[in-house]
C-alpha cells in the first residue's frame, strides 16, 4: 500500500515557472503521445472548473471555456424529422383550443396525446380549427387540418359548431376525438358533441361497445392502452381509451422530434352525407350578446389580465389610483404599501398575499422582494418603473423604465389626454375611500 | 365580480318554473358529507330568482346514511326569502328520486323535469362524487332537446321566452348569452356565494320520493362503467424541463446555467414624458392598451 506525500521542493518548482527544473515538476498535458507511438491520457489532468465549482469533463471536443455561459448561446433546436402518413387507416382528431389565435400549450399537449394514440396504429392526428390561418401545426404533430372557418361565425355559437363537428365525424369517423377540458370552451364543445355522439338509451343497452363511448373526462395521462381520468372525490378512473377524450393540461409530453405534414383537407372530398349546417342553426338556443364591460377593480386579484401595482416608490396615491383607472387595470401592491395602509390587504400581491396570473404587470416603485418575485412568477410581461437601477425587479422585468414612478404616472395620465384635475381630488378621494372600503 | 341587482332579477314573472339538480357533495379538506359547492350556488342563483317556488331534485340512493345530511344542507337556504318577514317563510321541498348503485340516473331526472313542467334547471357543473365528469347536464339537454349554457356567473333577465346569463371567461371576463327556454344551466364557481344552510329550514323542510316515474320493469342498470377499475387518485407528475439538443455540450451548459432572467430591456436617463411614451408604446404593442385610446 502506497501514501502519496508531498513534495515540497516539487511543489515549489511546479509553481515557479522560472524555477530551472520547472519543466521537470510541471502538470503534464493530458493527452499526449508516448515514444512507443501510444496515444496516452491522463484523466485526472482533463476537464475544468465548472460555474459550480465542479469540476467537469466536456467530452464533445469543443474548447473549454473558463466563465459560465448564459442561456442565450445555446444552439438551436436539433433538426425534426419529417414523417408523412400519405393513406392513413383512420384519424384521431384535435380540436384546439385556439386562445387568441395561436396554440398554446394545452393545445400542443393534446397532440402529443393524439400522436401517442396514432403512432404505431397507421392513423393520422387531424386538426379541427374554427379559425383561418393559423400556423404551427406542422411541429405541433398534425398530419391534417380542416378548416371549419367557413361553416361557423365568430364569437360563441356552440349548436353550430357542434353540428360543423357532427359533419367532420360523418366525414372521418374518427378513431378518437381529443378536446381540452377547460369550460366554457372546448370542453364544453367536447362534452356537447359527446352526448350528441351517445347513442340514445345507449346507456342501457347491452352492447359491448358501449363503455368505448362513453367520454372519458378530464384525462391526465396515458398508458398502456388505457387512460386515467380524475373523477370526484379523490379518485381515479381507469379504463380503456374511450371515442371522447377531454383531457387536462400536461396529459401528455409534447411533440418535439418529429415534424408533420399539416396537409389541408376538405370535408366533401372524403365522403360520407354532410348534414346542412344551417338546419341547425335556425332553432339556435344560445345566442351571444357579446362582451361585457368588467370594472377591473372588480375581477379577483388573481385571475385580472393587467394589474398596476404600486411599492414603497409611490408619494403620490391620488395619482397612482387614477392611472389605474385611467389606464383600465387592477390594482396592486406590495407588501410594504399594505403596512403602511396605502392599500388593503386584499391588494397584496406575492407569497404572503396574492399569487398573480396576470398577461402584463406593471411595477412601479417596487425593489422586488423575493416574495414579491415569487407571487408574479406566472406573470408573462412585467414592466418596472422605478428609480434604482440595480434592483430585483429590474432584473426580472421585461422592459424597466429608470425614472420616478409618480412623474411616470402622471406623464402616462396626461399623454392619454386624462391628466387629474388637481382641484377636483377632494371630491374623488372620498370616492376612493369608499371604493377600498368594498374592495 | 359584478352581479346584477337580486332586486332586478325578482321583478321576472314566476311562471317559468325553476328547478335545481342537486348532488351530495363533499368537502374538499374533511372528507365530509354536505352541499356541494357549485349546486349550492345554483340553488342561492335559484332562490333569488324565484324565491320559495324553487323546487329542488336529487337522484340518488335513499339508503346511503349520509344523503340526507347533504340534502337537509340545501333545504336549509329557503330562509330570507319573500321580503323576510317571518310569517311569509315557506319551507323548501326536494323531489328524491331514488337510485341504487350502478343505475343510470339520467333517465330519471329526464322523466321527473317532463312531468313538472319545468323550463329552466339549474345545476353545478361537475360532481364532486362519483365519475364527476359534467355530463349529465350535456346528456338531459341531449334527451329533452333543451339547450345548455355553462359556466354561468350570473342570471340578468328572465322571460318567459329566454333568459340573459352572463357567462364568466377566464381572466375574469364576462360574455352576456340569450338562451332559449326551455334550458339547463351550469352554474359556475364564480357565481354569488351561497347563503348560509341554517338548522330550522334544514329540518322543516320535506324530501318528497318519487319512485314511480319510469316503467318498473325497464332495466336502468348503467353497464357503461362496467370495466372501470377505481383508485385513489395519484399525486400527477411534475414536469421537468429537459433541453432537447444532440450535443452533450449544449445539454451540459443548459443544465449548468444559472436560472437568471434573460436580460430585459433597460431604459435610464429618461424624463417622465419619455417613459410614459415608451411605456405607452410598449402597451399598445402588446394589444394591452386600444391603439385609438386618445
Amino acid at each position: 500500500m502506497s501514501v502519496r506525500r508531498l513534495d515540497p521542493h516539487a511543489e515549489r518548482a511546479r509553481r515557479n515557472r522560472l524555477h530551472p527544473r520547472h519543466h521537470e515538476f510541471a502538470r503534464p498535458a493530458w493527452r499526449w503521445t508516448s515514444a512507443d507511438g501510444v496515444t496516452r491520457i491522463n484523466p485526472h489532468a482533463l476537464g475544468a472548473i465548472g460555474p459550480n465549482g465542479l469540476k467537469r469533463i466536456d467530452r464533445s471536443g469543443a474548447a473549454v471555456e473558463a466563465s459560465p455561459v448564459g442561456g442565450a448561446s445555446t444552439s438551436a433546436e436539433p433538426a425534426r424529422r419529417q414523417v408523412v402518413i400519405d393513406q392513413p387507416e383512420g384519424h384521431v382528431v384535435v380540436v384546439p383550443e385556439l386562445p387568441e389565435g395561436r396554440l398554446n400549450d394545452h393545445d400542443r399537449d393534446l397532440f402529443g396525446l393524439a400522436r401517442q394514440l396514432a403512432d404505431g396504429h397507421d392513423l393520422a392526428v387531424t386538426a379541427v380549427t374554427f379559425l383561418n390561418g393559423v400556423s404551427g401545426f406542422e411541429d405541433a404533430g398534425a398530419d391534417r387540418v380542416v378548416d371549419l372557418s367557413a361553416m361557423v361565425t365568430e364569437g360563441y355559437d356552440p349548436e353550430t359548431r357542434l353540428a360543423a363537428l357532427v359533419d367532420v365525424e360523418a366525414a372521418l369517423s374518427p378513431r378518437h376525438w381529443i378536446f381540452a377540458d377547460s369550460l366554457p370552451d372546448g370542453g364544453d364543445l367536447g362534452r356537447r358533441l359527446a352526448a350528441r355522439l351517445l347513442p340514445q338509451g345507449a346507456s342501457q343497452g347491452a352492447n359491448a361497445s358501449v363503455g368505448d363511448a362513453r367520454p372519458a373526462t378530464r384525462v391526465w395521462q396515458l398508458s398502456e392502452g388505457q387512460t386515467l381520468s380524475r373523477a370526484g372525490d379523490r379518485q381515479d378512473i381507469l379504463r380503456d381509451v374511450a371515442r371522447v377524450l377531454l383531457a387536462l393540461p400536461e396529459c401528455a409530453e409534447p411533440v418535439s422530434e418529429t415534424r408533420h405534414e399539416a396537409r389541408v383537407i376538405e370535408l366533401a372530398t372524403m365522403g360520407g352525407e354532410l348534414s346542412s349546417a344551417a338546419n341547425e342553426v335556425a332553432a339556435s338556443g344560445v345566442i351571444d350578446r357579446g362582451r361585457v364591460a368588467v370594472d377591473p377593480q372588480e375581477i379577483p386579484l388573481a385571475q385580472a389580465p393587467f394589474i398596476l401595482s404600486a411599492g414603497r416608490g409611490i408619494g403620490d396615491w391620488e395619482g397612482y389610483h387614477h392611472a389605474a383607472r385611467v389606464l383600465g387595470a387592477s390594482e396592486g401592491a406590495s407588501r410594504v404599501a399594505v403596512d403602511d395602509g396605502y392599500m388593503p390587504r386584499s391588494r397584496q400581491v406575492g407569497a404572503t398575499g396574492t399569487f398573480v396570473t396576470a398577461s402584463c404587470y406593471v411595477a412601479v416603485g417596487i425593489s422586488g422582494a423575493v416574495q414579491h418575485l415569487q407571487g408574479i412568477a406566472k406573470c408573462q410581461r412585467v414592466i418596472a418603473i422605478n428609480n434604482d437601477p440595480s434592483c430585483d425587479m429590474v432584473k426580472r422585468a421585461d422592459l424597466a423604465l429608470i425614472a420616478d414612478g409618480d412623474a411616470v404616472l402622471a406623464a402616462v395620465c396626461e399623454r392619454l389626454g386624462q391628466p387629474r384635475d388637481q382641484t377636483g381630488s377632494d371630491g374623488s378621494w372620498t370616492d376612493e375611500e369608499s371604493r377600498h372600503a368594498a374592495a | 365580480m359584478p352581479q346584477p341587482d337580486p332586486q332586478a332579477a325578482a321583478g321576472t314573472p314566476h311562471d317559468v318554473k325553476t328547478a335545481v339538480l342537486v348532488s351530495s357533495g363533499r368537502h374538499p379538506v374533511s372528507g365530509r358529507a354536505g352541499r356541494a359547492r357549485e349546486d349550492a350556488r345554483a340553488v342561492e342563483m335559484g332562490l333569488s330568482l324565484v324565491g320559495a317556488d324553487l323546487s329542488l331534485v336529487h337522484a340518488g340512493d335513499p339508503e346511503q346514511a349520509s344523503l340526507r345530511e347533504s340534502l337537509e344542507g340545501y333545504l336549509g337556504m329557503y330562509h330570507g326569502l319573500d321580503g323576510g318577514r317571518p310569517g311569509d317563510e315557506r319551507d323548501g321541498q326536494l323531489s328524491l328520486l331514488p337510485l341504487r348503485a350502478g343505475e343510470d340516473a339520467v333517465p330519471l331526472l329526464a322523466a321527473w323535469l317532463e312531468r313538472s313542467g319545468v323550463r329552466l334547471a339549474l345545476t353545478g357543473q361537475r360532481a364532486e362524487c362519483g365519475e364527476g365528469s359534467g355530463m349529465v347536464g350535456y346528456l338531459l339537454a341531449e334527451r329533452l332537446g333543451w339547450a345548455i349554457a355553462t359556466g354561468v356567473a350570473a342570471i340578468e333577465r328572465c322571460d318567459a321566452e329566454s333568459v340573459t346569463v352572463l357567462q364568466a371567461l377566464p381572466q375574469g371576463q364576462r360574455r352576456r348569452l340569450e338562451i332559449r327556454l326551455p334550458c339547463l344551466i351550469a352554474v359556475d364557481a364564480v357565481a354569488e356565494a351561497p347563503r348560509q344552510s341554517a338548522f330550522g329550514p334544514a329540518r322543516r323542510g320535506r324530501i318528497e320520493t318519487v319512485d314511480d316515474l319510469l316503467p318498473a320493469d325497464e332495466s336502468r342498470l348503467d353497464t357503461g362503467s362496467a370495466g372501470w377499475q377505481w383508485q385513489p387518485a395519484r399525486a400527477r407528475p411534475k414536469r421537468l424541463k429537459v433541453v432537447k439538443s444532440t450535443n452533450a455540450r449544449d445539454r451540459f451548459k443548459a443544465a449548468a446555467a444559472k436560472s437568471s432572467a434573460s436580460g430585459g430591456q433597460v431604459l435610464t436617463d429618461l424624463s417622465p414624458e419619455e417613459a410614459a411614451e415608451k411605456l405607452i408604446d410598449y402597451l399598445r404593442a402588446e394589444k394591452i392598451l386600444a391603439q385609438d385610446d386618445q
